[in-house]
């Protein structure tokens, strides 16, 4: 049985006093320590949130019971700036490293009264899709602890899937959110790109990174991507949010065209998922919805385009660990640049050095026509497509992964294998559109997600479609 | 487009100022050589006259009041990560 009723329920559990903030903070803490060999969190903020959970209390008992998450803990990849403990992004050169600020998206959700009472695992600098390059430990699957919890916001999605806290906070850069949400069988929403900001989180690939909620719900994910929607004065890359609100959602399929991607649904999908996603097809058929195959010839190659616009955006962005100003600093060196290699040699892991030397040899001199600029025109291509398709219909269902939760170390010598995870998810952050990933049922005893996507600022229309689709899964 | 030799993934390691270990050159070179490999796939592509995608906001000129904004912070708050301060300021190995 569910330890945590929606967020709705709870924070008027908290309001009303049927329960206060401090037992909430307590329970959840209680369930970390005790499925702490799942491996999903990297610290817990016992002392800050227990903290704040008596502030709360304090708060309720005169008067001041405002806040839509009122007294509800909550966990944060770590890659988030959170006050009170540190900030790794599960990476060795940013470890003891403690936040002199605090991400925009944490701020938002505190003062909905909501509390921040851990940091989860993901793949150091989110380079992953199982976990397995944490540089600290391998998250396990809440379903089967020999396979992986996807990535690379896997610790998020295990601790949802957990109980750990009834939401968490995941980044999505290239599938991030949704693979693993759709392998520990939660949901996880990645919006329009621009619409959260991404002030106070670590970047990756400035031009697809978007954070976004892991819930157990779809109502639930809608009220965190409310709360946390909005321009920041602190990221410039943000887009006008809807003036109606994301979480008041009517959910309907009769009449909803929605397109199946061909190539999405072709050789190389396990045939559970498969399984899953045409029982899903029927069952919105039934309900009204017009079902329509649409073809997008460029998503064959969306994987290529971003494996190389993103490790380019991200040997940028990882050009600031050069041990001078944050981070581990080789104490031995005799020269500027002997501390900047050796700090940056010893802390990274071998994937953050893989990207980083791709992304150093697609925007050097004589191969940046080649391979940067030829990704990006193929980019537009891609998006012309995608906005061909969206005048046909409304919304895109199909897979998220090709594949149910793998066994650790099945891809992991690999990194082109482990690449091809991102098959399907990585084109809605190169268009910017907003995607779900919904449970869509079990093969095997392993969750299968089921994913959905909208023409761009269309988080809502697509968040209804999602609670539809959750419905007639149920 | 031609492999990259081991001269080449330790000047790629240079560029990027990464360390290599002896005994690591091999591998790397072999796996970014794969990576590569796949994704020229897209060389094949026809383009024709699209022009390439920086970003899908479609935002131009984001600007802001140039004007002081107070965030409360102290210099001490902000060098708390620095490895070596001296007068709040970030210390360096000597540059010139």
């Amino acid at each position: 049985m569910s330890q945590w009723p929606d967020l709705k329920t709870l924070a008027d559990n908290v309001r009303s006093r049927k329960t206060t903030a401090t037992e909430l903070v307590q329970q959840s803490l209680k369930i970390i320590a005790d499925k702490e060999s799942y491996q999903a969190i990297i610290s817990t903020l016992d002392d800050a949130a227990l903290k704040r959970a008596a502030e709360i209390d304090k708060n309720i008992a005169s008067g001041k019971t405002e806040g839509r998450l009122l007294g509800i803990p909550f966990i944060a990849k770590d890659n988030f700036l959170v006050f009170g403990g540190e900030t790794t992004a599960a990476s060795n050169i940013l470890k003891g490293f403690i936040a002199p600020y605090q991400a925009t998206a944490i701020n938002k959700l505190e003062a909905e009264g909501a509390i921040c009472v851990a940091k989860a695992n993901l793949d150091a600098f989110a380079h992953g899709a199982s976990t397995e390059n944490s540089d600290f430990m391998v998250t396990k699957n809440p379903f089967d602890k020999s396979r992986v919890p996807g990535g690379s916001s896997g610790g998020s999605a295990a601790a949802v899937a957990l109980e750990m806290a009834p939401f968490a906070l995941g980044t999505d850069t290239g599938g991030s959110i949704r693979q693993p949400a759709s392998f520990c069988g939660v949901v996880g929403y990645k919006p329009t790109y621009g619409l959260v900001s991404r002030s106070g989180v670590i970047a990756m690939a400035s031009s697809t990174d978007v954070i976004g909620p892991l819930t157990k719900t779809v109502n639930d994910a809608a009220l965190i991507l409310d709360i946390m929607a909005g321009v920041d004065r602190l990221d410039s890359t943000m887009i006008e949010r809807d003036s109606a609100n994301y979480d008041e959602l009517k959910a309907e399929l009769k009449g909803a065209r929605i397109g199946i991607v061909e190539e999405y649904m072709g050789p190389g999908l396990d045939s559970g998922v498969k399984n899953t996603i045409n029982k899903t097809i029927t069952a919105c058929q039934s309900q009204g919805a017009n079902i329509k195959p649409v073809s997008l010839p460029s998503v064959t190659y969306a994987l290529a385009v971003y494996y190389i616009i993103c490790p380019a955006e991200l040997s940028s962005n990882l050009s600031r660990y050069d041990g001078q100003r944050f981070g581990y600093s080789y104490p031995k060196a005799t020269s500027l640049e002997e501390s900047y290699i050796k700090s940056r040699s010893i802390g990274f892991g071998r994937e953050a050095k893989r990207r980083i030397m791709i992304g150093t040899h697609v925007l050097s001199s004589g191969y940046y026509d080649a391979y940067y600029k030829k990704a990006q025109t193929v980019r537009t291509k891609l998006i012309n497509e995608f906005n061909e398709t969206f005048k046909e219909v409304d919304y895109l269902l199909g897979p998220v992964a090709p594949t149910t939760a793998f066994k650790i170390g099945q891809n992991a010598d690999d990194p082109l294998k482990m690449y091809l995870s991102d098959i399907m998810t990585v084109a809605a952050n190169l268009t910017g559109i907003p995607a779900i990933s919904v449970p869509g049922g079990m093969s095997n005893n392993l969750p299968v997600g089921v994913q959905l996507m909208a023409p761009q600022k269309h988080d809502r229309q697509l968040l209804a479609l999602a609670l539809a689709v959750e419905g007639v899964m149920k | 487009m031609a492999k990259l030799t081991r001269e080449d993934v330790l000047k790629l390691a240079y560029l990027a100022r990464l360390e290599i270990d002896e005994s690591e050159i091999d591998r790397y070179q072999t796996e970014l050589n794969e990576i590569l490999k796949y994704v020229e796939q897209l060389q094949d592509v026809p383009v024709d006259t699209l022009s390439p995608t920086n970003q899908v906001t479609g935002l131009t000129n984001v600007t802001r009041d140039d004007c002081l904004i107070d965030y409360g912070y102290r210099p001490s708050d902000l060098l708390i990560n620095v490895p070596a301060v001296v007068d709040n300021q970030i210390k360096v190995k000597r540059i010139l």
